[in-house]
């Protein structure tokens, strides 16, 4: 019998309840008395002189409230960049300034030149089309590699030049790795592209801006994945509003990706105009607006070598990257080709030297940052496929040579910083060739030969470092934030609980698996526990939510909290009872003096926390609630096999994805439901990148792809039915609940496992020139590949 | 959207005096304009809604002629003229999604002659006619070019006109972000003669690609296509693919086409 309450059973999604029935609240369903609207005029091309700004006629227009530019921004300071990378050479990135709006120049197409504020959104964007900007164009860079020419064109006239960090990683091995790959019996060399991206979060994003000239108290309403984050950034480094005189309010969120963890121009000026007009300010985005203002993810140009010998096992590895990072240093985005990515490039694999080069690039484009997976999945992709082609030239098996070259013994210290404390590839693998039948694979493939179909199969490994992260180690990595969580867990007097979490929710599942968490605690049913999240009102200092956290950092926090709440529970209990608390035993929602038929129910013990008519006060204060802050000694290593089949139809390209198979080792698992669905949602990311997806400018910074008529997002039809386990349990050694995180797997191991099955399939066909193809492969692609 | 006015007559008499209006616009199922005037690309000073004009509706069988109201939606073609016009059935309910096959008519389709629409593949691969208020119009004479019509300003289409042929079929290979033809070819045998249009590829909207219609005319099979290319000169070039490639689709459709009419 599979459990029906508690961790590991698979709760359905109380949360759901809400949003389908339209009673989810997010932050476009709020409106305030008075509430003004903000209409942005965003520049429409990717790089110019700003002369002026003619707001006279917008100022003139119904409606107007007020016109503003950067010159209302100039004593104002910019928004600030969370990471400081340091280059191979010891000196800091190179880091502009980022106005809220723009000032003597236009970087990007979608930067902001000017805000009108009307009593009516149909007013301001009215208004908006009235405002005249007098820009003198300038030759625009987009292309990375025509970016760091010597003669390209400045993105930041202040700068030296386009090029953010030069970036070397183990710096001291460079010589090593060099000598290993000159002298290899085998190199395997693959140059290829990792596809920008839109994040495309179904709810586009909203800002409202709020302020009490009472008393002097700003509030922003905003989709956040961590609105206490948003709230130092913008109170301490754009606004100046102390951290007590700011509320940030993240309700529900309509999914993030990443894009909603970042401190974007809009919420400042909201939350800036509020207080100059006295008045609520409202901005929702368009869809276009989200198409060039949401950070962008990926978009890396790599080369990657990796050396071996006769049988196969990996020698070295290296490879060069061009990380493109827009126009702007958006809030982490420069962590993301570095930490995120140069450390996961061990990935399962003993490789014993490594290096990896990133040189970041500014460009006329808009800002790139962490997209679901963050730099894991440009450093999955890389080693992945370069080991499949690896596999193909050696004449091996694609299994066999990841087999052979498996980390097998744990904690294992990568030549990349990383410890892994622990994993089993072996048993992922075995799981993985189960669920997918690939012993049935033959006969399949001979089932779409006379369908005229070329069948392949695509095999690979991924690992992800999740649960960031120890806040000591990020410091010294340049984070300029700690990246602990919090968790205050408060009893009532009846016995129900409320958990206040730094983490957020925005499809997580947060309100059903964080009760699932207390209620195996104290043995109570799930539905006395209720979660709160994203308000920095009534919550503690915490963190949010990305690179799949939640449950091992926040809800680390809040065992850490419940814990003390159940350590002071059994004192008053002993008291009560009148014995030992190290003889009692919380066990089914009662206290029980071991060996005895003492018991006390938990919520009269709760009730006497409020009500200590017979209570030890001497030793214990009354009430019930405690707050934990934790802060992981280690990342966690989520790490899978994963396996895809397609047929490929050779006349035009068009590839279906048959079957997908994904084994993965997430450690502990509290809701077995909720991880097969974020494993799915991560699988049609993935695949949206592997097949459909990309974001193309013009050489002049033009977005080609500003909608869904040509940015192509998967569909329900686009994705097989997928196969998922997660039965191989290797549980994180250093958080309390074994738990490592499963909300980027998916996207992270997908990509190459279609790749790999396309290549493989033209292989098996004989189109034995078609090494690689970029993604996404649409069937132009494809076709080209076939017949190039 | 800026401000207009909103007019919903009854009758095709009342559409036509409420089209007199300065800058004003027919509406028929929206599915191109309404996003047209929500992004402000178009400020018409009217709209004026041909939804509740019951003549223009509906589909009708005369001899060996079906008979499509301009204001039926792509759902109610693909519901009702599957038992007389198989192939047109299956075109109409291959559009977009069931939304837009719920809102979009017939009429509106060719009016807007979207070079990327499936509709004009049909009509111009039948030998359609095109009815409007004033005449009727032959398909080889109704598309111009790329959003282009031979309607005067104000006149309406009132009906389409299709010739049931003896077999055939369309093959649409979709552009896979707006699900739009990337290229889609319609082929139609009739006791005369083979029609093929292509829609999709060309720069200048829907064609008929003549000399695969001389071949299968002699004989309709799909080896009739063999040694035939479609020149790339005038096929659209974008990011979803370059012209090479779209001349390549519309010969693999056509034998596809050829093949699933031939059943």
């Amino acid at each position: 019998m599979p459990k029906d309450h508690g961790i590991g059973a698979s709760q359905k999604r109380r949360e759901d309840v809400r949003f389908l029935t339209g009673r989810g609240r997010y932050t476009d369903d709020i409106n305030l008395p008075g509430q003004a609207y903000v209409a942005f005029v965003r520049s429409q091309v990717a790089h110019g002189i700003l002369k002026g700004v003619d707001t006279s006629a917008a100022e003139a227009s119904p409606g107007v409230l007020r016109v503003f530019t950067g010159k209302d921004f100039e004593g104002v300071g910019g928004l600030p960049c969370g990471w400081q990378v340091t280059d191979r050479f010891g000196q800091p990135m190179q880091e502009p300034a980022h106005p809220v709006l723009a000032q003597g120049k236009v970087r990007h197409v979608g930067e902001i030149i000017a805000a009108v504020v009307a009593e009516t959104y149909e007013q301001a964007r009215d208004a908006a089309e009235k405002v005249v900007p007098d820009i003198e164009e300038l030759p625009a860079v987009v292309d990375m590699r025509a970016a760091l020419a010597d003669d390209a064109p400045k993105v930041h006239d202040d700068l030296k030049n386009n090029l953010c960090y030069d970036w070397g990683f183990v710096e001291e091995n460079r010589e090593a790795v060099d000598e290993a790959i000159r002298n290899a019996p085998h190199v395997t060399t693959l140059e290829l592209v990792n596809n920008r991206l839109v994040p495309n979060a179904m709810e586009p994003r909203v800002a409202i801006g709020d302020y009490n000239p009472g008393t002097d108290e700003s509030t922003l309403y905003t989709t956040s994945q961590n609105p206490h984050v948003i709230r130092l950034l913008m109170g301490a480094f754009v606004l100046g509003i102390p951290e007590h005189k700011l509320r940030v309010v993240a309700p529900d969120v309509g999914g993030g990706f990443g894009s909603k963890i970042f401190h974007y121009a809009e919420e400042a000026f909201c939350t800036f105009a509020a207080r100059q007009l006295k008045r609520p300010v409202k901005w929702t985005a368009q869809r276009w607006e989200s198409f060039m203002s949401d950070a962008h993810g990926r978009d890396h140009v790599t080369k990657i070598e990796l050396a071996l010998d006769k049988e196969g096992n990996f020698l070295a590895v290296r490879t060069e990257t061009l990380a493109n990072l827009g126009a702007y240093l958006s809030t982490f985005a420069p962590s993301v080709p570095t930490w995120l990515h140069g450390t996961l490039m061990a990935g399962n694999y003993k490789t014993p030297l490594i290096y990896v080069n990133v040189k970041a690039v500014f460009t006329n484009t808009v800002p790139v940052d962490a997209y679901r997976g963050a730099g894991r999945p440009e450093a999955t992709y890389q080693l992945e496929r370069v080991i499949d082609k690896a596999a193909r030239e050696l004449g091996m098996d694609p299994i066999e040579i990841r087999r052979k070259n498996f980390i097998t013994e744990f904690p294992y210290q990568t030549p990349v910083a990383l410890v892994y404390d622990t994993g089993n590839y072996h048993c992922t693998m075995d799981k993985l060739i189960e669920i997918a039948d690939l012993d049935g694979f033959e006969a399949r493939r001979k089932a779409s030969e006379e369908k005229g179909l070329l069948r392949g199969l695509g095999v690979n490994c991924y690992i992800e470092a999740c649960g960031i992260a120890p806040s000591n180690l990020v410091g010294q990595l340049g984070a300029r934030a700690g990246l602990y969580e919090s968790a205050t867990v408060r009893v009532n007097a009846t016995g129900g609980v409320v958990v206040m979490t730094g983490a957020h929710s925005h499809g997580q599942g947060h309100e059903t698996t964080f009760p699932q968490v207390i209620a195996e605690m104290i043995g109570i049913d799930e539905s006395m526990v209720e979660i709160v999240h994203g308000d920095t009102a009534n919550t503690p200092m915490g963190m949010g939510t990305y690179g799949s956290r939640s449950i091992a950092v926040g809800g680390a926090a809040m065992v850490r909290a419940a814990e003390k709440v159940i350590a002071k529970a059994t004192k008053i209990a002993a008291h009560l009872m009148e014995a030992a608390p190290e003889d009692i035993e919380l066990k089914g929602g009662e206290f029980i003096v071991k060996g005895t038929d003492k018991r006390i129910a938990w919520g009269d013990v709760c009730l006497a926390a409020y009500v200590p008519h017979n209570y030890p006060l001497e030793e214990l204060e009354p009430g019930l609630e405690e707050t934990a802050f934790y802060d992981p000694a280690n990342f966690t290593f989520p790490a899978g096999a994963y396996a895809c089949e397609v047929e490929v139809d050779p006349e035009t390209g068009k590839v279906t994805i048959d079957r997908f198979a994904a084994a993965d080792d997430f450690g502990n698992v509290i809701n077995p439901m909720i991880v097969d669905g974020q494993v799915h949602g991560g699988l049609g990311q993935g695949i949206g990148q592997a097949l459909l997806e990309g974001c193309v400018y013009d050489e002049n910074g033009q977005l080609l792809t500003g909608s869904y008529m040509d940015y192509a997002m998967p569909r329900a039809s686009n994705l097989p039915f997928f196969t998922v386990d997660h039965s191989c349990k290797t549980p994180c050694t250093h958080n309390p609940l074994g738990v490592k995180g499963c909300g980027e797997a998916g996207a992270i191991g997908s990509p190459p496992a279609v790749v790999n099955a396309v290549i493989d399939a033209l292989h098996r066909a004989g189109h034995t020139h078609v090494t690689h193809i970029d993604m996404p492969l649409t069937p132009a692609r494809v076709w080209q590949a076939i017949h190039g | 959207m800026y401000e207009f006015e909103f007019a919903r007559p009854t009758s095709l008499a009342e559409a036509l005096a409420a089209l007199k209006a300065e800058d004003a616009q027919p509406l028929a199922g929206g599915q191109t304009l309404i996003p047209t005037l929500k992004q402000r690309l178009a400020s018409p000073s009217v709209l004026v809604s041909l939804s509740a004009i019951e003549e223009l509706k509906g589909v009708r069988r005369e001899g060996d002629t079906l008979c499509i109201g301009a204001a039926t939606t792509h759902a109610e073609v693909a519901r009702e003229a599957a038992a007389h016009y198989p192939a047109l059935a299956a075109l109409a309910g291959g559009i977009g999604d069931p939304a837009v096959r719920n809102r979009g008519t017939i009429g509106g389709s060719l009016a807007n002659n979207d070079p990327a629409a499936c509709y004009p593949a049909a009509v111009l691969a039948s030998g359609a006619t095109v009815v409007t208020n004033a005449r009727e119009i032959a398909a080889d004479d109704f598309f111009q070019g790329l959003f282009t019509t031979a309607l005067e300003e104000g006149e309406i289409i009132t009906e389409v006109r299709f010739p049931i042929p003896q077999a055939a079929n369309y093959q649409k290979f979709e552009q896979p972000a707006s699900l739009f033809a990337l290229v889609g070819v319609f082929v139609a045998r009739f006791a005369d003669g083979v029609r093929v249009a292509v829609t999709g590829a060309s720069e200048e909207g829907v064609y008929r690609w003549e000399s695969a219609e001389e071949a299968l005319s002699k004989e309709f099979r799909p080896d009739a296509l063999m040694g035939l290319r479609m020149n790339p000169a005038n096929m659209i070039h974008d990011i979803h693919g370059t012209k090479e490639y779209r001349a390549h689709l519309v010969g693999v459709l056509t034998r596809r086409a050829v093949a699933a009419a031939r059943g």
